[in-house]
């Protein structure tokens, strides 16, 4: 089945008639001939093997590395555009942030009955190992990523919240990387505001929330599950960037509830810990025992004051699939304003009603678990088997409270490089924010997820997504300059 | 009464360690009917402790151990007042709201024998907290204490199956049926003095607490059917064993380790009875 | 730098230095095969499982000793931890783990040399055997350059100290199991078997041209042994390894401003070789200052563990 949707060049006309402002890429991808397109993606994703941006795929029986697909064509959002975006954003996760400074201290939301207490107190992702202690300068979700969808000129939604390890920066990066060496014309035609100061912002961030009296220079480094984890490369380049150190569990240890890292020249103490590590395996003895991951004795450092944890232990409850279709209430709860990027609308199917709509509705929603991620666990009604639609109804009636069900959007399609020549494909948007102790930092940028099936709603990787440049155009006029088609575009070394 | 109590866990690896980081909630607090006369941790070794309160409002120790060491003891002990209250806590910290200890825990999911075992006894009780009661004897009577079964992952469902368990196991299924019928549950952990003279016993002990509205929260001892009295002193809360066992540690260095746990309660002797004339 | 760098970075040299070094001892032992009247081509297939311990190891295979099934074990046996299999794979999750520490040619090499083996099949025979090990001496080779053209910094010194140290144990057990080799019965010393066995140690540390520039007199026994134990010139010797561990230590301890038990027992050992003489060790039992040396080396590898808090 096709959902008809607005493309973000097209508009909703076809190719024949893009939309105003977009006529300069529209013609770019015209005139670039097919093959050629072809040619630099085929050197970009060369250029990623070599470099090892690699994920694994989970339920394979080797954990095979591949990379994700990159897709040559740029979506591009007008400066107008953006700012709307960013004063969502800011809003969003100025809100997330209180939401958790609140529920694991004073529970003013709760008292005042804005969302139900259950909802967050029976939680598994609500962590009562740390209620009632504050981490240093009250951030708690510094790296946030905020998935958003599109389905008109005007219309964004925020799909998901993603206040944990939130991961895709680096494609960020690299697929700008790889768009400047491969298509400078565009960079010429175009305003583009820049992204690659984002690991600089990321290490003033985790540096302004050192705990205090630790000095101008805390020590940060970056806490990695290891090489065997599908978002290593990630891991490594940020680390790599910011000049950190990758540190996994065994690197670290706690010394009358201070952080140390074992190094060659002795132990240096560690002041911040960016952790791409779940809650559940940072400290065995507070969380899962069995975990083989885990520094002993990092919690009570943490609870002691003595190291900032980034993002803090407990932010899971801010992006729970439950909490989330309560999302407006609680920006206007403490923002005072109504949220600028709305939701998606959302039926909780822990309420009997909803859950008798979903019921009879299955064919048209998506079902998701509200603990799943990664689409897996997820039906999309609309292009299900029927066995599938069958075996989502027994679930959902089985433990309903598990499910939340949304309308199948019609989610915007960008011009896409497809076998076929460029054809529209479906995208969402990650951009990250970044929360310091002296405010929120927004790069202009994001990852771009794009469905490469044809008709496909699903971007995830593991899911046969692929990802491409987002490029983000200044107010500034563009910069003067001849445009050229780059005879040969090298991408580091043996790129063809 | 006046309990004197001496908490003694004795480790030994077959190979040196380089470091030991334990987490010990082994400090009770007073509260209504509880009074901590005086208590102390002692490490047979250099140690570096640290006290805090976690997230429940236990008192935590941790407690950091450079090697080599291939040994160590603790011994945690004191004199605690105590009152019957016939079960209830009034006074003790409480920084979390009641509705917290509805979540079940992978040691502490209901499956169907166990919902239906609780269920049960719910039809059959007129209120609260005779259903609570009712539940504290039935699985008295239902699990038959078993001092081999010392696993502490155990869940309540395998306990419940098997038919047999130690005190925490006995916990555990209380804990999981009283939140299936609706009522906040928590773990405790502490220790019991016991009146048949067995005064050096094996592990500490383990009971549950359930709120009644109207009441609060009221202990119960589903290893002893019955609630807590003045033999009870109460350490530690949590919503199963892990939030609240006495110990949890790390430690680098590999090899095996043994651990002996002894526990004396006794009536403390009086120094004085009364003021001499 | 962290400890866990380090170490994962010393055991990258150690893993590749065994990997190559277990290559060059299956070439060598075809070579000897191939060469002898049997017994003495069963015996070149023994002795190699002696040189690097494995004899336990294979024996719990229950296979006979032959050549195919030596050979097996040695290359592609995971059963095997020291095979050039396994060797190459942990030689890769070292690598793998401290990526950023590499530059990409080296990480390269060890991914290419990881790639070639395993693709190498059981049942392809001696002929493909000898073509793999070709192979995985070039991407040694390949490797070494890479480390050269690094940066003179702490990762490149604790790859070449791992390799060094490696390369030190290697050779003392290469050299310990031809003494112990008996020869079979009615064969002589100095025979044509004897000078094969010889011949084929000399293959295995590439020593043989270099033999004859520095021995105008032919094989002998002697010459050998001064030149695999104490000739500093001769880069697999136990004395230039020696030589090679100090220096990286040296390094890394400028580096830190430090010192520490690992550089003083490595300068020790490095005075005593100084001082030894071929006659010197041979009046005093070959097989005794072997082993001797083997567990000196073992003691400094624990003490380097320490110093840099490996574990």
């Amino acid at each position: 089945m096709r959902v008809p949707a607005f493309d973000e060049v097209w508009g909703s006309a076809g190719p024949d008639a893009s939309r105003e402002g977009f006529e300069a890429l529209a013609a770019w991808i015209a005139d670039t001939p097919p093959h050629e397109l072809n040619r630099r993606q085929q050197a970009a994703e060369a250029a990623f093997r070599q470099l090892g941006i690699t994920f694994a795929v989970y339920g394979e029986d080797e954990a095979a590395e591949r990379i994700i697909p990159f897709d040559i064509v740029p979506r591009i959002f007008a400066a107008s555009e953006w700012r709307n975006l960013k004063a969502g954003l800011e809003q969003r996760v100025e809100a997330i942030n209180a939401f958790l400074a609140d529920v694991y201290g004073p529970r003013r939301i709760l008292r005042d009955g804005v969302l139900p207490a259950e909802l967050v107190l029976a939680n598994p992702q609500f962590r009562p190992q740390v209620a009632g202690s504050r981490p240093p300068h009250d951030v708690y979700a510094h790296i946030c990523g905020i998935d958003m969808v599109r389905t008109g000129p005007n219309d964004f939604f925020v799909l998901e919240d993603n206040a944990r390890t939130p991961s895709g920066v680096s494609y960020m990066l690299e697929n700008r990387e790889a768009m400047i060496r491969l298509c400078p014309e565009l960079f010429e035609m175009f305003p583009v505001e820049p992204v690659d100061d984002y690991t600089d912002l990321l290490l003033s961030t985790l540096r302004s929330v050192a705990p205090h009296g630790r000095g101008s220079e805390p020590v940060c480094v970056l806490l990695t599950p290891g090489h065997f984890n599908s978002a290593f490369y990630e891991h490594s380049f940020l680390a790599d960037a910011m000049g950190i150190e990758l540190v996994e569990s065994a690197d670290l240890e706690v010394d009358d509830d201070i952080v140390w890292m074992r190094t060659i020249d002795g132990r240096v103490r560690v002041d911040v810990i960016y952790r791409r590590l779940d809650d559940d395996y940072i400290d065995p003895l507070v969380f899962r025992p069995d975990s083989m991951l885990g520094v002993p004795g990092l919690m009570a450092a943490y609870l002691g004051g003595n190291v900032t944890l980034a993002n803090a232990p407990g932010t899971g409850i801010a992006d729970d699939k439950a909490i989330y279709s309560y999302m407006p209430e609680i920006v206007r709860y403490y923002t005072g304003a109504e949220a600028k990027l709305p939701n998606v609308e959302t039926w909780r199917c822990r309420e009997k009603q909803a859950l008798t709509y979903t019921l009879e509705n299955l064919d048209k929603l998506v079902v998701k678990l509200v603990d799943g991620s990664g689409g897996y666990g997820m039906l999309v009604g609309p292009t299900a088997s029927k066995a599938e639609i069958e075996r989502f109804r027994e679930a959902l009636v089985a433990e309903p409270h598990r499910y939340i069900a949304q309308p199948t959007l019609a989610l915007s399609t960008v011009p896409t490089l497809t076998e076929k020549g460029v054809a529209p494909r479906h995208v969402d948007f990650r951009p990250f924010c970044l929360s310091g102790a002296d405010g929120i930092r927004i790069v202009p940028g994001g990852l771009t997820r794009v469905a490469l099936r044809e008709g496909s709603l699903v971007v995830n990787s593991s899911q046969g997504g692929g990802t491409k440049d987002s490029l983000i155009l200044a107010d500034r006029p563009r910069r003067r300059g001849k445009t050229t088609v780059p005879e040969v575009a090298p991408l580091r070394s043996g790129a063809d | 009464m006046r309990l004197r109590i001496e908490h003694r866990t004795h480790y030994e690896f077959s190979q040196p360690q380089r470091r030991l980081v334990q987490l010990l909630r082994v400090t009770p607090p007073s509260f209504d009917g509880q009074a901590v006369v005086d208590w102390h941790v002692e490490v047979d070794c250099d140690a570096r402790l640290k006290r805090s309160r976690d997230g429940y409002g236990n008192e935590v120790t941790m407690l950091y151990v450079d090697g080599p060491i291939d040994r160590i003891a603790l011994t945690v002990g004191g004199e605690v007042l105590t009152d019957d209250k016939a079960g209830m806590v009034q006074g003790a910290p409480e920084p979390l709201p009641v509705e917290l200890f509805l979540r079940p825990t992978p040691q502490t999911i209901a499956d169907a024998a166990i919902t239906e075992f609780a269920r049960d006894i719910a039809e059959s009780a007129a209120d609260p907290l005779s259903r609570l009661h009712g539940l504290c004897g039935a699985l008295w009577r239902q699990i038959r204490f078993d001092a081999g079964d010392g696993n502490p992952h155990r869940d309540a469902a395998s306990t419940f199956a098997d038919g047999h368990g130690v005190c925490q196991d006995h916990a555990h299924v209380f804990v999981a049926a009283a939140r299936v019928l609706g009522h906040p549950a928590r773990y405790i952990s502490g220790h019991l003095w016991r009146s048949d003279g067995q005064n050096v016993q094996p592990a500490a002990h383990a009971w549950a607490e359930a709120w009644v509205d109207g009441y609060g929260w009221i202990g119960f001892d589903p290893a002893n059917g019955a609630s807590p009295t003045d033999a009870y002193v109460r350490v530690a809360i949590g919503l199963d064993y892990r939030d609240a066992a006495p110990i949890a540690g790390a430690r680098v260095g590999g090899g095996a380790e043994t651990m002996h746990v002894e526990v004396a309660v006794a009536e403390a002797i009086q120094q004085r009875q009364s003021q001499s004339q | 730098m962290l400890s866990r760098t380090a170490a994962s970075l010393y055991w990258l040299g150690r893993y590749v230095e065994r990997a190559e070094f277990t290559a060059r001892l299956i070439e060598a032992t075809i070579r000897l095969d191939l060469l002898s009247a049997r017994p003495a081509g069963e015996g070149a297939w023994e002795s190699a499982l002696a040189v690097v311990a494995a004899e336990d190891g294979f024996w719990f295979t229950g296979e006979p000793v032959s050549p195919e099934a030596v050979g097996r074990y040695l290359a592609l046996s995971l059963d095997n931890p020291s095979s050039i299999r396994s060797c190459l794979d942990l030689a890769r999750n070292n690598a793998k783990s401290v990526r950023t520490a590499l530059t990409r040619e080296a990480w390269e090499a060890i991914n290419r040399a990881w790639l070639g083996v395993r693709d190498v099949r059981v049942s392809d025979g001696t002929p493909a055997a000898l073509a793999m090990i070709e192979k995985l001496k070039a991407e040694a080779r390949g490797f070494e350059g890479a480390l050269h053209r690094m940066l003179r910094n702490e990762a490149s010194f604790f790859v070449r100290l791992g390799a060094a140290i490696e390369r030190a144990d290697n050779t003392a057990r290469l050299i310990d199991v031809k003494y112990h080799l008996l020869l079979p019965e009615g064969e002589k010393v100095g025979g044509p078997i004897d000078r094969d066995q010889w011949t084929t140690i000399l293959h295995t540390v590439s020593a043989v041209t270099a033999y004859r520039w520095l021995y105008r007199e032919g094989l002998r026994p002697g010459h050998v042994v001064d030149l695999l134990v104490l000739r500093h010139e001769m880069p697999r010797s136990i004395a230039a390894s020696s030589d090679e561990v100090v220096q990286m230590l040296n390094a890394i301890g400028r580096m830190l401003g430090r010192q520490g038990e690992a550089d003083r027992a490595a300068r020790i050992r490095q005075q005593m070789l100084n001082r030894s003489t071929v006659n010197g060790i041979i009046a005093g039992g070959l097989h005794e200052f072997l082993r001797g040396f083997i567990a000196d080396n073992a003691r400094l590898d624990f003490a380097i563990g320490q110093q840099f808090r490996f574990q």
